[in-house]
């Protein structure tokens, strides 16, 4: 096993996924006398509750009992942080669809029945529900963040040119296929045991644990795997959570709770919108000497992770290019709409997209080809003589590749001499019309908040040889434990197979951070190395001690452990360790080196590294009908020194194309009073097979490895390639220019409709209230 | 009569009278069955996580193979068929079925959650021995969707099975399945499944049929159940009595006259649009993109008329083709007009006991043309904004006559009267004016959702008309899939010879 990616395997589950082996939460052999629960939400965006009657669905066959915040033995609290997301409203609800009461039964269909024969009498306040409104209102959760390099206004005073502009960019409905869920086990005394579909246990531990009251370690969360989560079951899997332990604790018997799609997508958040305000300055050669950025985000009713959503989308507010003034400024609106919340990117896409639309601004202004606009502006490559150009926020940008990697990807792709054939076809006004776009990412790998860089591993080796992985990251499907898995037995020479991955489990590996932020791997793959590493450091001693050798020269390879001479199986030498009294059992720990932040002054090196990419789409639209279609992709990303090869391509394809949604087909559209309308795949449209592009080139770029000392010098890919598909906008926005004279006015999502207004000349605020 | 109903499930011989109805297979396989493999995702028919095949008679002494959405399927509906979940799909000895193998080969599976239904649709696909080309498998998997892989694993998968092998064990299987559904299938005996309060009727005979609706005005009948489903698992309804046609004999016939076409209650999308095609090549677009894989295999075009929505796909191509549809209580048959049948919103020209028997649509004669445009957010499996279909009779390039009906644009599907009048005798090698295209803002006031604003809608349809004017000189100008020029990929790809995920 000279190269880890040798190996790369498949998917460890997936002979489980293809056979229907692979259990989700409510797959789960469930107690016959355990119950089930349904919600009971809230139908106003804003009211007070004057009444609220149950005893109409207490009366319903099969129903065990209904819940309310007064059935809530500790903390009516679901937040992440901040404390302000109630599990169930008590006076007052926020946001239609907020969770008022719960019903508990012995079915789900009972449940559900009952749910819908609450009387409850609301007297209606004022809501806001928009971005316009909040900010015209003054609906903020803290005052506007801000950062800043420079003087911008001067900077834009002096520049030889300037422009305006504004882009709104629709939320994102998650859409994991398996919906939120939770199963709790009651134990003895105020123990309990919860399977919950969740990116981060430790958290769902500790808001289980204050809802009822009790300490952290009389509950246990496990995790076997999610059936998706992109950020969607980062905090918001706390509420069926709680609810299902306090429907545990309260009837004594195993309680489940499985929203169905309808409950999910009205209770929980989303990707936040924006609204993008700018004005840049710059000059013939369309270098961007100024830029001033407002971004306004839609929260909903609470804090949730909206605070370092919106650090985040500041961060990539500039995206890949060095901006010597520059200011950012955030208002974090609150509205009667539920809490938004994490969602893959976390904020960088919102960024991202603005900025790429300031560069093709320019570029429109100045008559250039967008791409030489983005070449001029660049961050520089590390091995340029300009290389550790600061980032606004006064990182240093050491490990550019951005020009490298973008130059072999206009070779690979031909987009200069196919965006000359474009052009001239769309002269003739035809009315299907192509465009074509280079748009790259710059994405900054680490949680934002440093405290949550650190992770856990728990490795056992037991005297037959074989291996009990665990650690603190969650599996998604993003293929973080075959990566782990693999790590684990790369470290002790062994095939993959040999290590058996098991269901994360907070007993286990305590005080975890969420799997998120691109981190999983980076993470729990080293605290994994470090543990294997201290298992292997014993094994050495011991054996060394036996075979009277340098314990230095013990080599684990090919399934055994080799002593000069000597050759043990793996077995073998686990069983002689035991023999000799030693401890076959190790953690590890890592905390990411190097990095720092001052959420005041808005600066620090918050990123251990960055991630690299870029993507050329290519589009075409129907002009008298608004629909597109994405003809081909090219794309090249970085990943360092790949771990999984298949797992690497397989985030940037699906992320791509879920990418690709959100600006596209993906419309979350409320009514004027605050009800979510799009509520179930019926209305809201993820890509379906045949979206994908009729060509979809992917290829990993050769880096030479992550400068930063990661694990296997590799990079995170979960998040980054998403913003590869802000190249499908602008290739939309370059396919309407022309069309109505000036620069196109595209927002996102990219509707049919919101195209043709735009094909128009009408600027469609989109149907986002 | 029968009061049980029977069915095959992964090869298992399996009888049930004591189950409400209006339970789902799917509810009924994960809760009652132990079968958890499949998953529910949306229990609307929508995203497929659900998808069972179900294996019936084709009537030429083989199996049909359909892929269903067991989660708006209702149990008493698989009576004689058998049914395959992802548990049954691998060889007896736990050998993986090529189709599973591929999926596994070309990573197909990422968080795993919506696999089992895409091995069911691909294993639906492989017992029907289709071809194995990117369009085909697109449009197999229209019905599933997937958020992870982004869907290129899962079509090289399926490019993959091109020339694999069938296993040994696969073919007793389907033995033993043909064998199964010539005993039960051609069942004269009506069924009755009576519980909980609940009723359940599947008769056998044209006879039986009338004399139960007209004895029952108030029972619900149902054919294909992709909008009835959602009534019990989305709304809760309590339906108390069912009336099934899906055993009914005749019910399921394609009748082509000279003249005519009529299409029987339980003839399915599928069925109907291999057969018409050929007669309206102008609804292949539309067809194509009508629903799913799924919903098309079990949906029936009677049903997508007779549920009277403003935004089925069919009605306006059907009143633009000025068809009848035929009526049946306790024997007496009329035939109406579509025009008059739709009256207003939710109201239809349906007497209390009556049932639709059949449609009845003129062929186009050799001047004649039908189009249809459907306009939604997604080319697959989305309702329509707009759906614009346009009947006309043209000589000399010169429209003689014209009928245009839309869906979307007002409460029921509706004809565009003061437009077709402003086109007649218009000269197709010019573009409609813009006084004739503003005639369709006296024909519709359209409606507002999330779908589309009133505001696109009047814009897409005056658009759509010209498109029709555009398309008579130049051929289609269509994006959606199946109908996207070879052109636009080859300039697209023009350069390169590099496969789609290569």
């Amino acid at each position: 096993m000279h190269n880890i990616k040798d190996q790369s395997p498949f998917h460890d589950s997936a002979t489980l996924y293809v056979t229907g082996g692979a259990h989700f939460t409510d797959d789960l052999i469930f107690p016959t006398d355990g119950v089930h629960i349904a919600l009971g939400l809230s139908e106003r965006a804003h009211a007070e509750i004057i009444s609220m009657d149950l005893s109409a669905a207490e009366a319903v066959p099969g129903v065990v009992c209904t819940l309310t915040a007064a059935d809530i033995p500790g903390c009516n609290d679901a937040s992440p942080v901040f404390g302000d997301d109630p599990v169930f409203a008590r006076d007052i609800v926020s946001y239609h669809g907020q969770c008022i009461f719960a019903v508990v039964a012995d079915s789900a269909k009972a449940a559900r029945t009952a749910a819908q024969k609450a009387q409850i009498v609301y007297k209606d306040r004022p809501a806001i529900l928009t971005i316009q409104q909040a900010l015209s209102d003054n609906s903020l959760l803290c005052p506007p963040r801000i950062m800043k390099r420079g003087n911008v206004q001067d900077a834009l005073a002096a520049a030889p040119h300037r422009l305006q502009g504004s882009l709104t960019v629709g939320g994102q409905e998650h859409f994991y296929l398996e919906g939120q869920a939770a199963l709790a086990l009651p134990g003895e005394g105020d123990e309990m045991l919860l399977h919950v579909s969740t990116q981060h246990p430790s958290e769902v531990q500790h808001k289980v644990a204050g809802a009822l009251g009790t300490a952290f370690n009389s509950i246990t969360v496990q995790v076997r795997r999610m059936g998706g989560g992109f950020g969607g079951k980062e905090s918001q899997a706390n509420l069926p959570a709680i609810i299902a332990a306090v429907a545990a604790r309260k009837t004594g018997r195993a309680a489940k709770l499985v929203y169905d799609r309808d409950e999910d997508m009205r209770v929980t958040g989303k990707r936040h919108d924006f609204l993008i305000t700018y004005e840049a300055g710059f000059d013939d050669q369309g270098r961007i000497l100024a830029l001033d950025v407002t971004q306004a985000l839609r929260c909903g009713m609470s804090f949730d992770l909206s605070s370092a959503i919106a650090d985040r989308a500041m961060m990539h507010a500039e995206n890949a290019y060095y901006i010597p003034d520059i200011q950012v400024t955030a208002y974090l609106c609150r509205t009667n709409t539920p809490s938004n919340t994490a969602f893959r990117g976390f904020g960088g896409p919102q960024g991202i997209i603005g900025m790429e639309r300031i560069v093709d601004d320019v570029a429109s202004a100045l008559g250039l080809d967008p791409l030489t606009v983005r070449q001029r502006n660049f961050y520089a490559d590390k091995d340029s003589a300009d290389a550790g150009q600061l980032t606004p926020y006064r990182q240093p940008v050491k490990d550019g590749i951005i020009n490298a990697l973008v130059d072999e990807l206009v070779r690979m792709s031909d987009y200069r001499e196919r965006r000359k054939q474009i052009e001239a076809g769309n002269q003739d006004n035809p009315p299907l019309r192509r465009g074509i776009a280079l748009t790259p990412v710059k994405f900054g790998i680490s949680f934002n908040k440093t405290m949550l860089n650190q992770a856990g591993a728990l490795v056992h080796i037991y005297t037959d040889g074989s291996v009990h992985l665990n650690h603190g990251g969650t599996e998604m499907g993003q293929g973080l434990n075959i990566k782990v898995a693999q790590i684990c037995a790369d470290a002790f020479g062994l095939p993959v197979g040999q290590i058996k991955i098991t269901a994360t489990n907070t007993g286990k590996v305590p005080n975890t951070s969420a799997t998120a932020a691109s981190s999983g791997s980076d993470l729990n793959g080293m605290a994994t190395a470090r543990a294997a590493q201290e298992l292997k450091q014993r094994i050495s001693t011991c054996l060394a001690g036996l075979y009277q050798d340098d314990p230095a020269k013990v080599r684990f390879q090919d399934g055994y452990v080799h002593i000069g001479p000597e050759a043990l199986s793996f077995a073998q030498a686990a069983s002689l360790c035991w023999q000799q009294r030693v401890s076959l059992s190790a953690t590890g720990f890592y905390a990411t080196p190097d990095i720092h932040w001052d959420a005041e002054r808005f600066e620090g090196s918050p990123f251990y590294y960055f991630a690299y990419g870029a993507a050329v789409s290519e589009v075409v639209i129907d002009s008298l009908t608004g629909e597109s279609r994405l003809l081909r992709a090219d794309i090249l990303h970085d990943v360092g020194n790949t771990i999984n090869p298949v797992i690497d391509r397989g985030q940037i394809e699906g992320g791509f194309i879920q990418g690709m949604g959100w600006l596209t087909s993906e419309e979350i559209v409320y009514t004027s009073t605050g009800k979510l309308l799009t509520h179930a795949p019926s209305t809201y449209k993820i890509p379906a097979c045949s979206d994908r592009p009729g060509e979809l080139n992917i290829a990993l770029y050769n880096s030479g490895g992550n400068p930063a000392e990661t694990i296997h010098r590799s990079k995170a890919v979960g998040e980054p390639p998403f913003m590869l598909a802000v190249s499908v906008h602008n290739a939309l926005a370059h396919a309407l220019c022309g069309l109505t004279g000036g620069r196109p006015v595209l927002n996102a999502p990219a509707t049919p409709e919101t195209i043709l207004m735009a094909a128009s000349g009408v600027i469609q605020p989109g149907q986002h209230s | 009569m029968r009061t049980s109903f029977r069915f095959l499930l992964n090869g298992r011989y399996t009888e049930i009278s004591e189950a409400r109805p209006d339970t789902t297979l799917l509810n009924w396989l994960r809760q009652t069955g132990g079968l958890t493999g499949t998953k529910e995702g949306c229990a609307e028919g929508d995203c497929g996580a659900c998808t069972v095949v179900i294996a019936r008679a084709d009537g030429v002494g083989g199996l049909n193979y359909q892929q269903v959405n067991s989660c708006i399927t209702f149990l008493p509906v698989i009576d004689g068929a058998s049914v395959t979940t992802v548990e049954g799909v691998a060889g007896p000895d736990g050998a993986l079925h090529p189709v599973q193998q591929a999926v596994v080969d070309c990573h197909g599976a990422q968080c795993g959650f919506c696999t089992p239904g895409f091995i069911l649709s691909l294993y639906a696909g492989w017992c029907q021995g289709m071809e194995w080309t990117e369009q085909g498998i697109d449009s197999l998997l229209s019905g599933n969707l997937c958020r992870c892989t982004g869907y290129g694993p899962l079509v090289r998968a399926g490019l993959s099975l091109a020339g694999a092998a069938v296993p040994d064990w696969e073919t007793e299987r389907h033995a033993a399945e043909l064998a199964f559904v010539n005993d039960h299938a051609d069942d004269t005996q009506d069924l009755q499944v009576n519980h909980d309060g609940q009723r359940y009727d599947a008769p056998a005979s044209l006879d039986r049929l009338e004399q139960i609706c007209k004895d029952n005005p108030e029972a619900r009948i149902l054919a294909g159940g992709t909008d009835i489903g959602l009534w019990v698992t989305k709304q809760h309804r309590d339906i108390s009595h069912f009336i099934a046609l899906g055993r009914t004999q005749g019910l399921n016939r394609i009748d082509i006259t000279k003249t005519d076409i009529t299409i029987g209650a339980a003839v399915s999308h599928t069925a109907a649009r291999q057969r018409l095609v050929a007669y309206y090549p102008g609804l292949a677009d539309m067809w194509a993109r009508f629903g799913s894989a799924q919903v098309r295999q079990s949906a029936t075009v009677c049903g997508n008329v007779a549920n009277g929505s403003p935004i089925g796909d069919l009605p306006p191509c059907f009143l633009a083709l000025d068809g009848e549809v035929v009526l049946n209580h306790g024997g007496q048959v009329r035939r109406v007009k579509l025009s008059d049948f739709f009256i207003d919103y939710g109201q239809q020209d349906r007497r209390p006991g009556e049932f639709i028997q059949a449609l009845s649509l003129p062929k186009l004669t050799e001047n004649q043309q039908l189009c249809a445009y459907k306009l939604s957010k997604r080319f697959d499996q989305d309702i329509s904004a707009v759906l614009m279909a346009i009947w006309a009779d043209i000589k000399d390039d010169i429209i003689i006559s014209a009928r245009i009906a839309c869906g979307g644009m007002a409460a029921v599907p509706k004809r565009a009267f003061y437009t077709e009048k402003a086109i007649t005798g218009h000269n197709l090698n010019s573009n409609f004016s813009t006084d004739q295209l503003d005639r369709m803002d006296a024909d519709f006031a359209p409606i507002d959702d999330m779908r589309a604003s009133r505001e696109y809608r009047a814009l897409a349809a005056k658009n759509l008309l010209q498109k029709f004017c555009l398309e008579y000189r130049a051929g289609p100008l269509r994006l959606s899939p199946v109908m996207l020029s070879p052109d636009m990929l080859s300039q697209a790809t023009a350069g390169t010879q590099r496969r789609r995920g290569a």
